[in-house]
This record gives C-alpha cells, structure tokens and sequence, in this order.
C-alpha cells in the first residue's frame, strides 16, 4: 500500500503552502464524504490536508454586516447557534439536514460545498441568502457567490492550491426570511431527489419586494430561477403567484431520470418545494414584521 | 502495535508528530491517556477495536449508514468509522466501555435493559452513545423528537419502540 503522509496546518497559509506543494494532496474537513470515497477507491490522496486545527476555518462571527462561517465548522455547532437560526431560519434547516447528529459532530459547510454534489442540502439555502465563499490560494484571497462556486457534479472552481476559507452571508434586510424543504424517499438519512430554497423580502404593506429561489438535485448543479423570483415580486405572495413560481421553477428544472426519481417526478417535486418553501418563507417575514 | 499509558503529568499534546507516514497519536480514552504510532489511515474505530482492545464499539457499515460505531470525541457524538484517529489527537474519547462507574451502569444503560431497548445487542453501544449525547442537546420533548434525534443509528432487530422508551425514561417524560 502507497504511504499517505497527514497533515495538520494551524493557519491558512501553511494550509495553502502544503496544497500547492503536492498536487495530490486532499483536504480534510469531517471527512463525512472524502473518508467514504476514500474507502471505496474513488479517491487516493497523497496526504491528507486536516483544516480542523485552524481557528479561522472553525468558527461563526455574526455581526452587523452579516455571518462569516469558518468553513470547516461542524454542521451540529451551526445547528445549535440561536443567532443564526433566528436570523437564518432555512439556512439553519438545510444544515441540520445533513445526515444525522453524529454526521454533523463532523460534516461541514465548506465540504458540502467543496463536495459538490448536485444535492447537497446547504447550496440552494446559501444561494437565496446571497452567500459568498472566500478562497484563499497561493495568488491571495478571492471570492466567488455560492451560485457559482460549483461547475459540475463533483467540481468547483477552485484552482490547485486553493481551499475554501470561510462562507459569507449578508445580514437580511429588515422583513426578509427564508426556508429550504426537500423531498427524500425516507424520512432521515437520505439524499434529496429535490430540493428548493426561498428567500423573500417583504415591504410595510407585505408586498414582496424582492425574491430568490434556488432548487437542487434537478439539475447538474443548483440552480437559480430568476422567472420564479419574478412571479413572486410585486405580489402579496398569494396562492396565484406562488403557482407561477412553482410553474417556473418545474419549467427550469432538467433532472435525470433514475431509481429515485422520474425525469417527470422531480420536476413536479422540484415546483412544489419551491411554492412551499416561499410560502414559508413569506410566513416567517411576516412573523417579523408584526414584531419589528 | 500496542498502545502505551502515558504519564498523566506530561504537558498536553500539541499536534500529532509525523513522521515516515505514521502518525504519533495521543487520545484520552475514557480518562485514560494512551498514545498510539499507527498508519494516518486508520479510524478511530480500528484504533478502539484493533489496536486498544476496546471491541464494545460496532462496525456495522463502515461508511457512516448505520450509528453502530458512535463514541463521543470532545463531548459530541460522531462516527468513529468517519473518523481518522490522526483527525482525534489530543481529543478526550468516551466510548460505552466508559459510561458505567464500576458496577454500576450509567442510567442510560439500564434503562435499556429495563425498556427491552434491544434484542441481538449489536447496535445497542451506537444506540446508547447516541441516547446519552442526546441528553445535552437541545432536542424536544416529544417521541418523534427522540425518533429524529436518534434517526441515525439503525437497528435490524427493530428494538425501536423499546429505545424510544429508554430514552424517554431516562429524560423522565412518562408516556
Ligand atoms: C450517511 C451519510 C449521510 C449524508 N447525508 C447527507 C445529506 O442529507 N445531505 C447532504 O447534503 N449531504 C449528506 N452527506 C454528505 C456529507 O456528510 C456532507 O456533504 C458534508 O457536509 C461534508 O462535509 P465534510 O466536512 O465531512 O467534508 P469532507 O468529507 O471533509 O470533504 C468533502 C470534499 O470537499 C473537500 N473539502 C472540504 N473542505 C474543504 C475546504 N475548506 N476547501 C477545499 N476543499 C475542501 C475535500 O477535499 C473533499 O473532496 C451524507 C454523508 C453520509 C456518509
Ligand atoms: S459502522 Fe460507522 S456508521 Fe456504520
Ligand atoms: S438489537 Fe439487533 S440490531 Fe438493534
């Protein structure tokens, strides 16, 4: 057997150092996906890259312009943070969807990403909150938005060398909430055949201002659907218009077909999270406004 | 190769030495310190049952499906198949070989007997490792709390009704 060296960085830099010096280097968050591909032969790295010792990757900072997650934080330490579930009720659900407790005693954000699966529970929730991921390679630090972090199923844009940082989200205007739902075969335990995210925006008068949607596991990668936020701006977020942006959200779905799920069943699936989770959404922005 | 006692007294671990690709791991195992010089590969599973003897922890899949392997690292609940011993170091570990106080079991453990919380007993070490992790979560009172709680840690037997029961009792909510 190949001997495989273990890493453990204290800071970004040296994290970034040990990447760009050995192409085969992995990096090593919960380990809740590279340990399976490990195991299974879909992935042999040289070195294993352990980002748990550095602080900056381990932590959550809310302040007045918004939250920056360490991107390696456990996903149960979110699950348990009151702040950011008050400020980011759907965000917070899509984490502690994430396989079970112990899964998340591990799992992160930052690998949920950096794992780019199509149907991973975090992307479409991070999508609507206008969520950034903060890179940091050997040319410095660059940011990308969460819609464009990932390319493909399995890739990301991030150059060798690089690692994921920290992912940001600005702090929600005032009457703004959101909301992810998805649908699984099981009740627990399951990846999604389906999922979507809203986030909505709401004026004095409860009329919607402005609205972003994201669905997940239809498509290569997340998508947004901007036809969807159009139906839903400008109204009082009434049955009608969360009929069209379910309608436009099934319309820009393109699933595989496969044992979970007909081509045909995620995209009715896909339009009826997406009415759903904004009419939760609009629910919990009004919560708010009757109690500024 | 065997695990050696270290002296309680030495300073507290800073990072796991590597060298020649094994790692150099100290792990605090159910209050005792031991350090271990294995391949980085290794689990922290394969750590308990191979190389320190503590076989009362459960592989049952080895890919995170099933809970069977649950111990507790740093005070929360996680897969030790998902766990590379190296990614431990310096980490206190309580595993079910830690819950009782000599003789006497940990109120988790017999109430699971107590609920008939178990049939064959493979999956009972994850199921109760996770039960008393439950306690310090913020979990809700009801029984579907405890179902979704515990949703990660499978049993073939179907013992379910009586491990809902266990958990129920130990919180002191009578159904
Ligand atoms: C039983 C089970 C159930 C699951 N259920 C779900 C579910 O319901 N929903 C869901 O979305 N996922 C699920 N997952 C998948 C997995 O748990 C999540 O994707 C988790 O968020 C991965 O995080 P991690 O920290 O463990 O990543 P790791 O496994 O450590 O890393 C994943 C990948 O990302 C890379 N990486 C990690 N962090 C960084 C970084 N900061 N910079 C650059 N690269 C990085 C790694 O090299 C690796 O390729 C499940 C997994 C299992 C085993
Ligand atoms: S053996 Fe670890 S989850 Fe099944
Ligand atoms: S008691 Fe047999 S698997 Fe649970």
């Amino acid at each position: 057997m190949v001997a495989i060296r273990y890493e453990t960085p204290r800071s970004v830099s040296e994290a970034v150092r040990l990447m760009a010096a050995d192409p085969g280097a992995r990096v090593l968050a919960g380990g809740t996906d590279l340990l399976v591909q490990f195991r299974t032969g879909v992935r042999q790295p040289s070195a294993f890259v352990d980002i748990k010792r550095i602080p900056e990757l381990m932590s959550i900072a809310i302040d007045a312009h918004g939250l920056r997650l360490g991107a390696a934080t456990p996903a149960a330490v979110i699950g348990e943070h009151a702040e950011l579930r008050r400020l980011w009720p759907g965000l917070a659900e899509s984490v502690r969807l994430i396989g079970s407790t112990q899964i998340q005693g591990r799992g992160s954000v930052g690998g949920n990403l950096c794992n780019a699966s199509p149907a991973a529970d975090t992307t479409c929730a991070l999508i609507v909150n206008r969520a950034e991921c903060v890179i940091a390679g050997p040319n410095g630090e660059r940011t990308v938005p969460v819609e464009a972090f990932s390319i493909a199923p399995g890739r990301t844009v991030l150059q060798p060398g690089e690692l994921l940082v920290a992912i940001r989200v600005p702090r929600p205007a005032a009457r703004t909430s959101d909301a992810y739902l998805r649908l699984i075969p099981r009740t627990e335990m399951d990846i999604a055949v389906a999922g979507a995210a809203a986030s909505v925006t709401l004026d004095a008068a409860g009329l919607c201002t402005t609205a972003r949607v994201a669905i997940g596991a239809v498509a290569p990668t997340a998508l947004r659907v901007p036809a969807a936020e159009q139906a839903l701006v400008g109204s009082r977020l009434d049955e009608a218009s969360l009929k069209r942006a379910a309608d436009a959200a099934s319309a820009a779905a393109r699933p595989i077909d496969d044992k979970r799920g007909t081509t045909a069943y995620r995209r009715t699936v896909a339009g009826v999270l997406t009415r759903r989770a904004a009419a939760i959404a609009a629910a919990r922005a009004r919560e708010q406004g009757s109690h500024p | 190769m065997s695990p050696t006692e270290l002296d309680t007294q030495a300073p507290p671990f800073a990072e796991p030495h590597v060298a020649d690709q094994t790692a150099d791991v100290a792990l605090i195992v159910n209050g005792r310190a031991l350090r271990l010089v294995i391949d980085p590969r290794v689990t922290l599973l394969d750590a308990l049952r191979e190389h320190l003897q503590l076989t009362g922890t459960k592989k049952g899949c080895d890919h995170g499906q099933c809970g069977a392997c649950t111990v507790h690292v740093g005070g929360r609940r996680v897969l030790s198949c998902l766990t590379l011993a190296a990614a431990a170091q310096g980490q206190s570990i309580t595993t079910i070989e830690g819950l009782a106080e000599s003789d006497r079991l940990h109120p988790m453990q017999q109430a699971f007997i107590d609920c008939d919380g178990f049939q064959c007993g493979y999956c009972t070490a994850g199921q109760i490792m996770s039960a008393v992790a439950l306690l310090q979560e913020p979990c809700g009172p009801d029984d579907d709390d405890v179902r979704e709680s515990m949703s990660g840690n499978i049993c073939r037997c179907g013992a379910y009704p009586g491990i809902v029961a266990a958990v129920q009792a130990v919180r002191g909510r009578r159904r």
